[in-house]
């Protein structure tokens, strides 16, 4: 009975998709997206016109964003809590996870920075990047669950990252322009210097959802050994 | 529109409808939050969907290279919002329901729900609020469904 009430609930579902999807016009121009694409390299000196969008075009979005999951991961580590003192551990890792771990480290860490440094060049960014270096600082300890992150220093890293990024916006206003409209000059389209103050804002974006993430990961596997 | 893109269409329709029936119809809550994440995948697929064009390259100026069609950069910049905003809420989501777990043990929700009551008309003094048409209390371990 309940098998067929859900059939039914899904083939309802199902049309009524059907349904809306007749009527969409699905044969998008896109206007904006072609006239960014015609003018944002000229205007923002990015190579990656996503880029050009996130942090030139909308980087208040984005702060708003980065606020967004600043919050998410203070209540997940709110709700979370403390974990007990006496609470068992996790058996340690064998060789193999261990030596991996040692491993990877310097090689995640090199990738993440390359691909926050070149978030403005090539696929990528501060996000992507961001989440690499979460993985390199999280192994470790999954490899050994006895050792945790400094939380002191990673809420030091955030904190300092998501200053720096209101702290550029806010320069910007200085000048007489908008909030986080790009500075220092565009440079020449292409190289690693260009595109102004957009790497400077895709590092602090990188090193606060690394911290941010490799922070909630290490509480979340710590939680998790408690029950 | 019958061409390549209408599976993709599909698809992105069909992880949407998958991810309702698991908020839906599912009553454990790890699968809800599965349905979730489903949801926002199919969500992101449509996305960047709506302004798919044939052949266009992706949105990335390189030395030498002037692509005649470039792929539209704003859902781009949407969907990579979108994927974090989702990643916080797979986070927050998941810490919450081991927070329920560590209550009461359990995810069922309809077990969850009627625990709930109880301790809500025990900390109230009052009787659990009851219907004579309200249907028998379901405990999804004891008749081995779930």
């Amino acid at each position: 009975m309940r098998r067929l009430t859900s059939a039914l609930f899904l083939t309802g579902l199902a049309v009524l998709m059907a349904a809306i999807y007749q009527q969409m016009d699905l044969v998008v121009t896109p206007l904006a997206g072609d006239a960014i694409n015609a003018s944002a390299a000229q205007q923002v000196g990015a190579g990656n016109i996503v880029t050009a969008v996130v942090l030139a075009f909308r980087g208040f979005d984005t702060l708003l964003e980065l606020t967004i999951l600043f919050t998410a991961a203070t209540a997940a580590g709110l709700v979370l809590g403390k974990p007990r003192a006496d609470a068992p551990r996790d058996p340690d890792a064998g060789f193999i996870l261990q030596a991996g771990a040692d491993l990877f480290f310097p090689l995640l860490l090199v990738v993440g920075l390359y691909i926050i440094l070149h978030g403005h060049l090539t696929p990528g960014g501060g996000f992507q990047g961001g989440v690499v270096l979460a993985a390199a600082f999280f192994i470790p300890v999954l490899a050994r669950p006895g050792t945790t992150l400094d939380h002191h220093a990673v809420s030091l890293i955030e904190g300092l990252a998501g200053a720096a990024f209101i702290l550029i916006g806010l320069l910007a206003m200085l000048g007489g322009g908008a909030f986080l409209t790009p500075l220092l000059g565009k440079g020449e389209l292409g190289t690693l210097f260009s595109a102004g103050t957009l790497p400077l804002l895709y590092l602090a974006v990188g090193l606060k959802v690394g911290s941010e993430l490799a922070g909630l990961l290490a509480q979340l596997a710590a939680t998790e050994a408690t029950d | 529109m019958l061409d390549a893109t209408l599976i993709f269409y599909v698809a992105a329709v069909g992880l949407i409808l998958i991810g309702i029936a698991g908020i839906v119809l599912s009553a454990h809550l790890v699968r809800v939050i599965f349905g979730i994440v489903l949801l926002e995948a199919g969500a992101n697929l449509l996305l960047l969907l709506a302004t798919y064009r044939e052949g266009a390259a992706a949105p990335i100026f390189v030395k030498g290279a002037f692509p005649a069609v470039m792929a539209d950069p704003v859902p781009q910049a949407l969907v990579l919002t979108a994927i974090v905003i989702g990643v916080g809420i797979l986070a927050l989501t998941l810490s919450l329901a081991l927070r329920v777990h560590r209550a009461y043990g359990t995810l069922d929700i309809r077990e969850i729900r009627q625990r709930m009551e109880q301790d809500i008309a025990d900390a109230a003094g009052i009787d659990m609020p009851t219907s004579s048409e309200a249907p028998a209390p379901v405990y999804a371990h004891e008749d081995g469904r779930s």
